[in-house]
């Protein structure tokens, strides 16, 4: 494959890592998933920068997010497939 | 790739450096600026000014004397002049390092003033530093190669990319029979629980587990919000990174997929247990951590960025890689290695891994990494409380 727009550590998880510089809104991304190989593609529902995350599916308020098949915190909005997923919608469950 | 070697200056103790430094080192913050003049008047010496040694107590002024006694101690120093307001503690200094059996003599400043110690200091440190300038590099193996690491100014691709390329030079390093050093404890919020697993029996992992709650009971006392932009620091979090969850996962990159850690040491503390890896309990702020890895006698550091951390140390060259493009193109002044092209999956981990080696080699046969150039000597003091 070409170079990747986004990443995805492992199959659990629920983000992936846009690692290209101008994603707009209505673009469609390919990802790359690093434990199986994989491709898979997403349409970017929003301008996400480069290292920002990207929902791979529907997140509902409330929900874990999973990266590194690990829990990193909480969703504190719904959040669709293809959006940004950052401090505006997704918190810690520490401190 | 083959295990490498490297050249450098074997010292009294048997511990191998990779810089040859004549060290002016203030007791105290009322002797910093002796210790300046010092440096100043013999060219190729290193004053290392700091804050704090006056009215300590307790664990705090153990801390102190530990950090002190372990940078004069580090074999990137091949002899010392420690400058101190009075007698007593600086000889206390003198005498710790003197263990090593490396050059080292003490001044202290209280019925002579500042003058006539600069001047007999003076001395002392030209008559070291010509003495460090003719010692030679010898030929040695990994086995003789302490190695810390610590990330900073993370983001996103940190963990993807540049902490998982220090976690393959640590996995192969440990085959090797180095020595190596990670920690952060603060910052392993999150996957402290995966973290502890990672311990190479229960013991280690039991006295992992106590060091973390430790350090999470303090902030959970001390903390008057979420902790956001403070950790993750508003640089992570324009890089990408959204909680300490996250952050920690990222950052246990670092330590590999084979190795284990073999014991859990104190702030500054010298491991203890032979060849392998160590935690230490240390704060997440890089000047602070790297200070107290050096001072526990590691001599080379690596450190993976995101965002662009410009951290240096005087007496541990720190090699910087980031996975960053933006941070490789718009920071490439203080970027040793560029490893953004597992991103573009140009190279995988093990030839990052590679890269990395080779460039560690490089810096410890003598190449002055970025920080180095640069002139980032960031020297930080952990104080643990308020003093007396």
């Amino acid at each position: 494959m070409a170079a990747p727009d986004f990443l995805v550590h492992e199959t659990k998880d629920t983000v992936g890592v846009i690692v290209v510089e101008g994603i707009e809104a209505g673009q469609d991304m390919t990802g790359w998933m690093m434990d199986t190989d994989e491709t898979i593609t997403v349409k970017a529902l929003d301008p996400i920068p480069l290292g920002h995350k990207v929902a791979l599916q529907d997140i509902k308020d409330g929900d874990t997010i999973f990266k590194y098949s690990n829990d990193i915190g909480k969703a504190v909005a719904d959040i669709a497939k293809g959006g940004h997923v950052h401090v505006h919608n997704v918190k810690t469950k520490r401190w | 790739m083959d295990k490498p070697t490297f050249y450098g200056y074997r010292r009294e103790n048997g511990r191998v450096g990779i810089r040859n430094h004549v060290v002016i080192l203030p007791l105290d913050d009322l002797s910093n600026a002796a210790c300046e003049a010092v440096a100043n008047n013999i060219k190729g010496t290193l004053a290392l000014p700091h804050h704090y040694g006056r009215l300590q107590f307790g664990e705090d002024l153990e801390l102190h004397f530990r950090t002190m006694i372990g940078t004069g101690c580090n074999p990137n120093v091949a002899a010392v002049v420690v400058i101190g307001i009075e007698p007593g503690w600086t000889q206390r200094i003198v005498d710790g390092i003197k263990e090593t059996g490396k050059p080292v003599a003490g001044f202290a400043i209280e019925r002579n003033g500042d003058i006539a110690t600069i001047a007999a200091a003076s001395w002392k440190a030209k008559e070291f530093l010509q003495w460090a300038s003719e010692l030679e590099r010898e030929e040695c193996s990994t086995e003789d190669l302490w190695v810390s690491v610590k990330c900073g100014e993370s983001d996103t691709t940190s963990g993807l990319a540049s902490n998982p390329t220090v976690g393959n030079f640590i996995d192969k390093m440990d085959v090797w029979g180095a020595t190596t050093c990670f920690g952060e404890t603060s910052e392993i919020t999150g996957a402290e629980q995966v973290c502890s697993t990672r311990a190479a029996n229960s013991e280690t992992t039991e006295k992992f587990l106590k060091t973390w709650n430790a350090y999470n009971d303090f902030i959970m006392a001390e903390k008057t919000n979420d902790l956001s932009e403070s950790q993750p620091t508003k640089g992570n979090i324009a890089g990408g990174l959204t909680t300490i969850e996250e952050k920690a996962f990222g950052n246990l990159q670092k330590i590999g997929k084979e190795a284990t850690y073999i014991d859990v040491l104190e702030p500054a503390e010298a491991p203890a247990k032979g060849a392998g890896l160590y935690f230490m309990d240390t704060s997440s702020a890089a000047a602070e951590c790297v200070t107290l890895q050096a001072a526990a006698g590691f001599v080379v550091h690596l450190f993976p960025t995101g965002q662009g951390n410009i951290i240096g140390n005087p007496i541990e060259p720190v090699i910087k890689l980031t996975a960053n493009p933006r941070t490789a193109r718009d920071m490439s002044e203080h970027v040793d290695l560029d490893v953004s092209g597992i991103l573009r999956r140009e190279m995988n981990f093990d030839q990052a891994g590679d890269e990395l080696i080779k460039m560690a080699i490089r810096t410890c046969n003598g190449r002055l990494t970025a920080a180095e150039a640069l002139g980032h000597r960031e020297f930080v003091m952990t104080k643990l409380y308020r003093s007396a």
